[in-house]
């Protein structure tokens, strides 16, 4: 029974991070058709920013409960900043080219970011501990856990919805989705795909740079933490069907549970599980499980 | 003029205000280690400025005796500093380019690398000396006839059984053990030699779990919520760097350093930047009598002071491991050139290196493993406590063993040896 509930749980968790990362990294995908490398870069100056503050915050003794705002608000200020600059300093300039050409273009950005975030940050790791262990622990069967672990949890279901609502009932969300089922008919009916483009690159920034903050806790802020979620990230989406929104959903949910049984019950495997699952459904349905099949335009 | 007779006449210049010849004599020593990547901070930044530090104070003659004559050998050392990051390939490449340009080669921090490089300093004949890599597979498997090579560091079997043999003193009544351990050479190792080590001592000790995340994977919900289910008495970790910060900042509130006495072999680097996150009662090595653990001895008083003057900071066992490796090259070269000036061969210099005995901040070093090429140093253990009162880590308990205790004999493969029970063991 205890294991049963650690699985499902750690399953959760790990699929709240894994989402928050790979929901943005979907979007973005599904609105410009851009895989962007350099999410993963701005997951780590999430972190960094968010690590950054929070020491700031703590070293000077300000209400340690408020400490807690500082996540999301730097995930939002790096998404914005970041986001609306490399869109509009670069990526702008690269619309119309191949998808492969974009995809080098993200991978440029990336190497750059990782620099600059070397050249700022420096090598040594930064800490934001504090907030981890402020909510406290609480005991789910015989196993603790800690409160902010599953107010995680909570938050990646409410990200996940907001998303959903937006795309479904926001006038800019429909339009949104009209843009990813096709862009040229959009553009047609007198869509601003330019500015939906900065908006949705911004909010994709903003969600991984949040995936980074929140996580930026539990971790050792060090160089390369982008690279490590970069790759998972692209193996949830490849899983659920890149651009689907539904898709990082369940593809996350998918890694996360897996790789929760693995570790549980057959450690061995823990480590190929989650590509063994990719294999496999990409070995059935090659566009992912949520995305639908495309005819090729030549 | 010719282009030959501008040269000749451009070197008599150079010698006219260089001064005595003897001075103006240099040896180039390439430094290699992590400046970028996730093992620059904890190590690689570290050793670098360590090598840094013991290149200036040797040329100065600050260093204290019995390393006080300036330089090496009364030459002038010059020192480039490499990249280890890109991998084993990469690192070969930039090896066999450096090896032209320098005298000697002190480098890598990552087994990888040094398996990789290891057949290529004897291919290229180039004096070169690891100073931190753990895999005992360099002078067991990969050279088993070295020359030009040598490792002044330890390596991860003999740090290993040291670590089984300190678990069983702390908790004679000791029956589970569980691993958490990166799925990479060095993770693999250092389990395979400590829970076989356990083993091999107590056989009726159970492992109850054994896992191995991916290296860099940054979370650890569900290797933890293992771990406290396991409830293993030992948890046996050789995580390093930001794996292992992020593992302790998520297992600790969890309360699995309650549960159980978690080990961690390599856990040093992390005692100055954690202090009062890492719950007390954990055990802690260095890889040897480094940082905390180093004897209390002039060579330890001056580098220790030095290093936390220039940098702010004190030195973890990679800046140890770097100025061990540094003073050994400097001590075999010296013992090579006798009272005679001038740099002796490389011929020279490698007879004066095999089975030297040399002084270190760490103590006494003995190359007495691999033909003489392999360094053996007692190895310590010991229980952290953190001083709220100074801010400061302290350690409890701690234990030297012996490198008769834990050393496997020249002519034997340390799995070999932990295998048929240790024989000859004198502890």
């Amino acid at each position: 029974m205890t294991t049963t509930i650690a699985i499902v749980l750690d399953g959760l968790l790990y699929a709240a991070w894994l989402f928050l990362v790979a929901v943005g990294l979907t979007l973005v995908y599904g609105v410009m058709r851009i895989l962007n490398v350099a999410h993963g870069s701005l997951y780590a100056l999430g972190a960094y920013v968010a690590a950054w503050a929070v020491q700031l915050w703590f070293a000077n003794r300000l209400p340690a409960a408020a400490g807690l705002l500082l996540l999301p608000l730097a995930a939002l200020l790096v998404g914005v900043v970041a986001g609306t600059a490399i869109e509009r300093g670069v990526l702008r300039f690269t619309y119309g080219r191949h998808e492969l050409v974009l995809l080098l273009v993200t991978y440029a950005l990336f190497l750059i970011l990782e620099d600059l975030v070397k050249l700022v940050f420096g090598v040594d790791p930064c800490f934001a501990y504090q907030p981890y262990g402020l909510l406290g622990v609480v005991r789910i069967g015989r196993l603790p856990y800690s409160l902010y672990d599953l107010v995680l949890i909570g938050l990646a279901v409410v990200v996940g919805l907001s998303v959903w609502l937006w795309l479904e009932k926001t006038r800019s969300g429909r339009l949104l989705l009209a843009v990813i089922h096709d862009r040229e008919m959009a553009m047609a009916m007198g869509i601003d795909v330019g500015r939906l483009f900065t908006v949705t690159f911004a909010a994709g920034a903003t969600l991984a740079a949040l995936g980074g903050a929140l996580a930026a806790p539990r971790i050792s802020v060090v160089p390369g933490i982008g690279v490590e979620v970069i790759v998972l990230a692209f193996a949830v989406v490849a899983t659920g069907g890149l651009g689907s929104v539904p898709g990082a959903m369940i593809g996350s949910l998918v890694v996360g549970l897996v790789r929760a049984v693995a570790v549980h019950l057959l450690p061995q495997v823990e480590l190929f599980v989650i590509y063994a699952v990719m294999a496999a459904v990409l070995a059935v349905r090659p566009q992912g499980l949520f995305a639908r099949a495309e005819v090729r335009r030549i | 003029m010719t282009r030959g007779s501008w040269l000749v006449a451009g070197a008599i210049g150079l010698a006219l205000a260089a001064g005595p010849v003897q001075a103006q004599e240099t040896l180039r020593i390439g430094f290699v280690t992590f400046l970028s990547g996730p093992a620059a901070g904890p190590f690689g930044v570290p050793a670098r400025n360590a090598a840094e530090l013991m290149v200036e104070a040797l040329n100065a003659g600050q260093v204290p005796a019995p390393y006080d004559r300036p330089g090496i050998a009364g030459a002038k050392i010059e020192m480039t500093v490499i990249d280890e990051a890109g991998g084993a390939q990469a690192q070969v490449a930039e090896y066999r380019k450096l090896a032209e340009q320098v005298d000697v080669v002190i480098g890598y921090i990552s087994s990888g690398d040094c398996k990789a490089i290891a057949p290529v300093a004897e291919e290229m004949q180039r004096l070169t000396v690891f100073f931190d890599c753990g895999t005992p597979q360099i002078f067991e498997e990969v050279v088993t006839e070295p020359k030009y090579l040598f490792r002044t560091s330890t390596h991860s079997t003999i740090e290993s059984i040291a670590a089984a043999r300190y678990i069983l003193d702390l908790i004679p009544g000791l029956k589970t053990i569980a691993g958490l351990n990166q799925n990479y050479a060095w993770g693999q190792d250092s389990w395979r030699d400590f829970s076989r080590s356990i083993l091999a001592l107590r056989p009726d000790v159970q492992v109850v779990a054994e896992l191995f995340p991916q290296l860099f994977a940054g979370q650890y919900g569900s290797e933890i919520s293992a771990l406290l289910a396991a409830g293993a008495d030992v948890v046996h970790s050789s995580f390093w760097g930001g794996d292992l910060e992020a593992f302790i900042l998520q297992a600790a509130p969890r309360g699995l350093f309650q549960t159980s006495r978690v080990i961690l072999p390599s856990g040093e680097t992390t005692v100055w930047r954690l202090a009062g996150q890492l719950p007390d009662g954990t055990v802690i090595g260095a890889r040897g009598p480094n940082g905390p653990f180093a004897p209390d001895n002039e060579l330890n008083r001056w580098f220790r002071s030095a290093y936390h003057e220039r940098y702010g900071e004190w030195p973890v066992y990679s800046a140890y491991h770097m100025a061990r490796a540094i003073l050994g090259t400097k001590a075999a070269f010296e013992k090579a050139a006798g009272n005679g000036g001038g740099l002796p061969s490389t011929d020279a210099v490698i007879a004066a290196f095999e089975n030297l005995v040399f002084d270190s901040p760490s103590g006494e070093i003995r190359m007495a493993l691999g033909r003489g090429h392999q360094a053996v140093a007692p190895i310590p253990y010991g229980v952290y406590r953190y001083d709220a009162a100074s801010g400061q880590p302290t350690f409890e308990d701690v234990r030297y063993y012996a490198p008769e205790c834990v050393a496997p004999p020249p002519d034997m493969k340390g799995i070999d040896w932990i295998g048929a029970g240790f024989p000859g063991a004198k502890c």
